[in-house]
């Protein structure tokens, strides 16, 4: 009796030394869910999810704050492969935030311009180039399309433009097939 | 003796319709009143236009140089007036349109001087040769427009045991590489003897499939003596796609190209028999790369035949010399893996090898569902499982369609020719691989964004920071240089106090001193009294007056 006892505080005491040991030694800095959760939104940082970017939606979401469908900009993939992810099932995306939408740009229209810079604070990716007085331009590659900048601009000179397609980006459309779309109507 | 051959999986035996467009000799197409030249008629990056509207240009001359590595110059086809630099419709499956410069001749094809003295390639630095090709804008003929150049470049490492040139042309309809081995054998002999020097090829092999027993026979009697040593020039099995980069190896060499791999992986480089002419051209005469043979051809049109044809000729310039019959449809390339032309004044670019006329419009049949006959599978000759493909694509399960190895799909569409249910099984690959490319290009696009918006936030923190201490530094200062004021004031109020106390000490030693009241008589003394009585009455009553005027102001 005393034996079993003594063998078993004994085993006790070396798992809890190993298990103190492995926290400190293996110690994962930041939640390893959130990364994952944030790798797959669009990280247009629009904040249309009600939060103030896509990192502190992926914390609200890996919290259980917030739900999968809140991210228009990443539409149906995005629910998708979130949903994939959590192994949680897959939700539509929620109106409330807004509708997916094309992958589109904004273009400053520089005669109008007045160099105010309230666009350039809004900008979330620092895609908006210019000084006081001085004109601002919207270095397009970087844009992502969140339209932050639309509303604090004094008079009205950002627009929002569609990306155009050009040879690289084209996508083949996904075939038509009349005969099978009857069947399923 | 014959050599011996191996076998790629699958493909087809079609009907050729080769000869239809063999019976006339080629011809030149002439210069058409305005060439459309895109600036991208190649794989890589687009080259930047070096002309202006309003200038006038001669053939030959540069008017667009390479952007990038991966891009090559283009020239003008003929002389003439660039009149415009603007979007046009390009040939592409998607109609969509891209910059292009559009030259309106002047009829009179002057070309700029070349200095045509021969390159002595053999005594030439392979970089240095490749540079010459790549100056003259040569890129692969065959289909795809791979920059030559660096296909020309197999790495410092790397040895190159066979340069195969493909002249199997193994879709239906195409003639014109035909026409060119029975017309210049000995120009494309002498191009693989460049590309031979410049890859340091041990062996050469001219793959030519059995249908094109002419050229074949061209090229034997072309070649010299000394040369077969190291040149073999064979004939292959018909099969579709044995002109397949993948195929044609494995039937020459037995080797197969591994998957994400290159041919120059397993020792083997696969260039065009085209493009061995444009690359003679270019190093023998300087001649840069401004036409090509195409054949036109087709049941719509009442001279099939092939032309010799300038880049950026409208489709229609062509067409109007061949006697249109009744053409409902327009294809560019083969009838296996061509596509629709919605528009005629597309131009003809460097890849162009083929416009096939149709009499009547091809309506596919619709679709049957899939009743796994596997007949697919039996034809791939990339050896994959088209079915299965088929499956993941329309479900739009990428990650899937990718394990199933669907970039080694060469669209060759063998697949869709065989299915019994004429499902499109190559549009949906098609529409899977261009998603799965987006799809990168969205991630790495969404990965810059996070780093620049990630930065955004380090930026506005540090900038916080610096304003704080900013701040706080200021203050400091502040606190510092009052301390200091209070010390001065210190010593000013000392100072005042000091001269105060002297005054006062003056005034007292004066008043000591003062002589005129000590012999004072009672009356005086008296009088004096009153005097200070009064003057103390007259004081007491002012102040009590102001201060009566502060209450009642207050």
């Amino acid at each position: 009796m005393l034996e079993a006892i003594l063998v078993i505080s004994l085993l006790s005491v070396v798992f809890g030394l190993l298990l103190g040991f492995a926290a400190v030694r293996f110690k994962v800095e930041g939640d390893p869910v959130v990364d994952k959760i944030d790798a797959l939104l669009p990280q247009t940082q629009c904040g249309q999810c009600t939060y103030p970017g896509c990192r502190p939606y992926a914390e609200a979401i890996a919290s259980g704050e917030a739900e999968i469908n809140q991210c228009p900009p990443g539409g149906e993939a995005v629910i998708h492969a979130l949903a994939d992810l959590l192994d949680v099932d897959f939700k539509p995306l929620n109106e409330e935030h807004g509708e997916h939408s094309e992958q589109t740009v904004v273009v400053i229209d520089e005669q109008v311009c007045i160099g105010c810079t309230l666009c350039i604070q809004a900008c979330p990716v620092d895609a908006i180039l210019g000084a006081a007085k001085q004109m601002h331009t919207v270095i397009t590659d970087e844009c992502t399309g969140c339209d932050l900048c639309i509303p604090p601009c004094p008079v009205d000179c950002i627009y929002i433009v569609p990306v155009k397609d050009t040879l690289q980006t084209w996508k083949w459309p996904y075939p038509e097939n009349q005969l099978e779309n009857e069947v399923v109507s | 003796m014959k050599p011996h051959l191996w076998r790629f999986n699958g493909g087809l035996k079609l009907d050729g319709h080769k000869s239809m467009s063999m019976h006339e000799p080629v011809v030149e197409a002439g210069i058409p009143p305005h060439l459309v030249l895109p600036l991208q008629q190649h794989i890589g990056s687009p080259a930047e236009p070096i002309v202006k509207v309003g200038d006038t240009v001669l053939k030959n001359q540069m008017i667009a140089q390479a952007s990038d590595y991966v891009s090559v110059p283009v020239h003008a086809p003929s002389s003439g007036k660039v009149v415009a630099i603007e979007e046009h419709v390009v040939p592409h499956p998607s109609g969509i349109k891209a910059t292009c410069i559009i030259i309106e001749t002047d009829g009179n094809d002057t070309s700029i001087e070349i200095d045509n003295t021969p390159v002595d390639y053999l005594n030439l630095e392979p970089s240095a040769l490749r540079n010459i090709i790549r100056e003259a804008g040569v890129v692969g003929l065959g289909g795809a427009g791979f920059p030559s150049f660096i296909k020309l470049n197999p790495g410092p490492d790397t040895k190159v045991e066979t340069l195969i040139l493909n002249g199997a042309e193994c879709e239906p309809y195409i003639t014109c590489d035909a026409m060119l081995m029975q017309d210049a054998p000995r120009k494309i002999l002498d191009g693989l003897l460049i590309m031979r020097h410049a890859l340091k090829a041990e062996q050469c092999i001219i793959a030519i499939e059995d249908n094109k027993a002419t050229a074949h026979t061209m090229l034997v009697n072309a070649l010299h003596k000394h040369e077969s040593d190291f040149i073999k020039i064979i004939q292959i099995p018909t099969i579709y796609p044995a002109g397949g980069e993948k195929q044609l190896i494995k039937v020459v060499t037995g080797k197969e190209v591994p998957t994400h791999g290159l041919p120059v992986n397993i020792g083997v480089v696969c260039h065009n028999i085209a493009t061995a002419a444009a690359i003679a051209d270019a190093i023998h005469e300087r001649q840069p790369l401004i036409e090509r043979y195409i054949t036109i051809t087709g049941y719509g049109i009442k001279h099939p035949r092939n032309l010799k044809v300038r880049f950026g000729t409208p489709i229609e310039f062509l067409i109007q010399q061949s006697e249109p019959l009744n053409i409902q449809q327009c294809i560019m390339g083969g009838s296996m893996m061509g596509f629709e032309l919605q528009d005629q004044t597309i131009p003809v670019i460097k890849t162009t090898n083929c416009i096939l006329t149709k009499n009547h419009k091809y309506k596919a049949p619709a679709a049957m569902p899939c009743i796994r006959c596997g007949e697919c599978v039996k034809v791939c000759p990339a050896q994959l499982l088209p079915q299965q493909l088929y499956w993941y694509a329309r479900a739009k399960d990428f990650d899937k369609t990718q394990d199933y190895n669907l970039f080694d799909c060469i669209e060759c569409g063998c697949c869709a020719y065989v299915c019994p249910s004429h499902i499109p099984l190559v549009q949906y690959y098609r529409f899977a691989k261009t998603e799965i490319w987006a799809q990168e290009r969205d991630k790495q696009k969404s990965d810059a964004a996070r780093e620049r918006h990630e930065f955004r936030l380090f930026r506005l923190e540090r900038k916080k920071a610096e304003d704080e201490e900013r701040k706080r530094r200021k203050k400091e200062l502040l606190k510092a240089t009052a301390g200091d004021a209070s010390a001065e004031e210190d010593k000013k109020k000392t100072a005042i106090e000091a001269a105060m106390a002297r005054v006062k000490a003056k005034r007292e030693q004066q008043n000591a001193h003062a002589a005129n009241i000590d012999n004072l008589t009672d009356a005086q003394k008296k009088a004096i009294e009153e005097v200070e009585q009064r003057r103390i009455a007259a004081r007491q009553k002012k102040q009590a007056a102001v201060k009566n005027k502060e209450t009642s102001t207050s």
